[in-house]
């Protein structure tokens, strides 16, 4: 017990430091000297009753694929979740930290942080990782909650400082997010319903993952598909990996026709062409 | 150079004892109470802010009697203690033994060390995955643990709460029967206690992760219909 001049509150990252079981900073940069897994595309969308989270399953050490079923998108608490990326490791134990903390302060305080709060709350985490950042262990989260105060689902995108910007309608982070992000603002639109987000979001995975080498696409071979969660009213909910198989079935379906035709077209093109030659 | 008047070790604790007891008999009582679905801990409490009863890890409560301030420090000592053993291991090996026998040593350190003994007696409770595994750890002010397997009661009139509950009790109970017999108990034969006097929490044995949730006044008055 900690007299009351000394109490760290509700403050689990500052508890863990006074017990010291605060994770260790390396002293000089592992680039180069050490390979470290990393995650990579995670997007955010908002949607007419909340706001939709997916990342895709690839974690890469350098040039080689080091997990294909990683995942990367979190409930931070019955309102909000977390997704990352960088590097794999320091990411997953900021998650945990962040998942406790929240919980932390709500058995402590007796009441939960407001979306807010939690936001800033990440803010510092990652400010507090920099020097870690600095030496090649860079984690870039998004965050995405559902505002009991407000009615309406919110997102926010960091940056390795600790920066913390809110976004109105999409948010992604990791190295296809460039791509990913392109797809999200040309196909969205006001209160889309869930079935539309989740296509977008899907399709925006998909584009990230044809044109990036460190996302993943879909695994058709071993069933592995990209994690995605909804966050309403309700709380966060995982979407059934059925649902998502169904939905990348129809795009890739989709896609292929597309192409089919294409080919055809060429190839009545050059036919045509030949016969004008011959 | 004064002396101090020599007092026997024995005259010391008693006195100690007595005045944490007389502290804890000024306060209202509780009760909690092992049914077929979990554990339902029932307090006498007007105030709807100041909890006796509250969640401390996935399936552990804790609830006290006495004075607030002391036995909300021991609350939030235990959720320090059981999220670090969490974090540091497994939420499985997060414990409602240890963390009782945890704050036995720090109820019986300041009762014999200290100016004034906590004016505290706690619960500990977890609900396992078979009610055979249901957890209750009864703490007294100077660290003495007690383990009871279908219920308890904290507070001044234990012995004679005991006693009702005891008559009371069966070990068929679902939550509204466990929950009027606690009530039972707490009021006595001269009162009756209304949703409105009640603080009610119960440990549930389901899969979700966290098993403590808070009965609202809308749903004790309905059990207690």
């Amino acid at each position: 017990m900690f007299s009351p001049t000394d109490d760290p509150g509700p403050n689990f990252a500052e508890l863990l430091r006074r017990v010291g079981l605060q994770p260790p900073t390396p002293a000089t940069s592992l680039d180069g000297v050490l390979t470290i897994t990393h995650g990579t595309t995670v997007v955010a969308v908002r949607y007419a009753d909340g706001v939709i989270m997916a990342g895709d399953r690839r974690a890469t050490s350098g040039n080689l694929i080091s997990h294909r079923a990683i995942e990367k998108v979190f409930p931070a608490d019955r309102h909000s979740g977390v997704a990352i990326a960088g590097a794999a490791g320091p990411a997953m134990d900021m998650v945990k930290l962040f998942q406790l903390q929240l919980e932390h302060y709500e058995k402590v305080e007796s009441s939960a942080l407001s979306l807010e709060g939690k936001a800033n709350q990440l803010s510092s985490m990652v400010r507090n990782h920099l020097p870690a950042a600095m030496q090649g262990l860079a984690v870039v989260p998004l965050f995405a909650g559902y505002d009991l105060a407000r009615g309406t689902g919110r997102l926010f995108q960091y940056d390795v400082t600790g920066g913390r910007y809110e976004e109105t309608n999409h948010a992604s982070t990791g190295s296809g997010s460039l791509h990913a992000s392109t797809v999200i603002k040309l196909g969205f639109g006001e209160a889309m319903t869930r079935q539309d987000t989740l296509d977008l979001a899907i399709k925006a995975l998909f584009m990230a993952a044809d044109e990036d080498s460190a996302t993943g696409g879909p695994d058709l071979v071993r069933g592995i598909y990209p994690t995605m969660a909804t966050i309403t009213e309700e709380g966060f909910e995982r979407v059934p990996e059925e649902e998502i198989a169904g939905r990348f079935g129809e795009l890739i379906a989709a896609m292929s026709l597309r192409e089919a035709e294409r080919t055809t077209l060429i190839a009545e093109t050059t036919s045509d062409h030949g016969g004008l030659q011959a | 150079m004064t002396m101090p008047f020599y007092v026997a070790p024995e005259q010391v604790m008693k006195d100690r004892a007595d005045y944490a007891r007389k502290g804890i008999a000024r306060g209202r009582s509780l009760a909690a109470v092992v049914y077929d679905g979990g554990i339902v801990i029932c307090a006498e409490n007007p105030s709807s802010t100041l909890r006796k009863v509250s969640e401390i890890y996935d399936r552990i409560a804790f609830a006290g009697v006495g004075k607030y301030n002391e036995f909300d420090q021991l609350r939030i000592a235990g959720v320090r203690a059981a999220d670090l053993k969490g974090y540091a291991y497994s939420r499985e090996d997060v414990d409602a033994r240890s963390l009782a026998n945890q704050y036995a040593s720090i109820l019986g350190q300041v009762f014999t060390h200290e100016m004034k003994p906590m004016e505290v007696e706690i619960l500990v409770a977890e609900v396992g995955p078979e009610r055979a595994d249901d957890r209750l750890f009864h703490i007294l002010y100077d660290g003495t643990v007690m383990d009871e397997d279908a219920f308890t009661v904290l507070g001044g009139e234990a012995e004679a709460l005991n006693a009702r509950l005891e008559e009371a009790w069966s070990d068929s109970f679902d939550l509204a029967g466990a929950l009027k017999a606690a009530v039972t108990a707490l009021a006595g034969p001269d009162r009756t206690l209304g949703a409105g006097d009640l603080e009610v929490a119960v440990l549930e044995r389901t899969d979700a992760r966290r098993a403590f949730r808070r009965l609202e006044e809308d749903e004790r008055a309905a059990l207690l219909a």
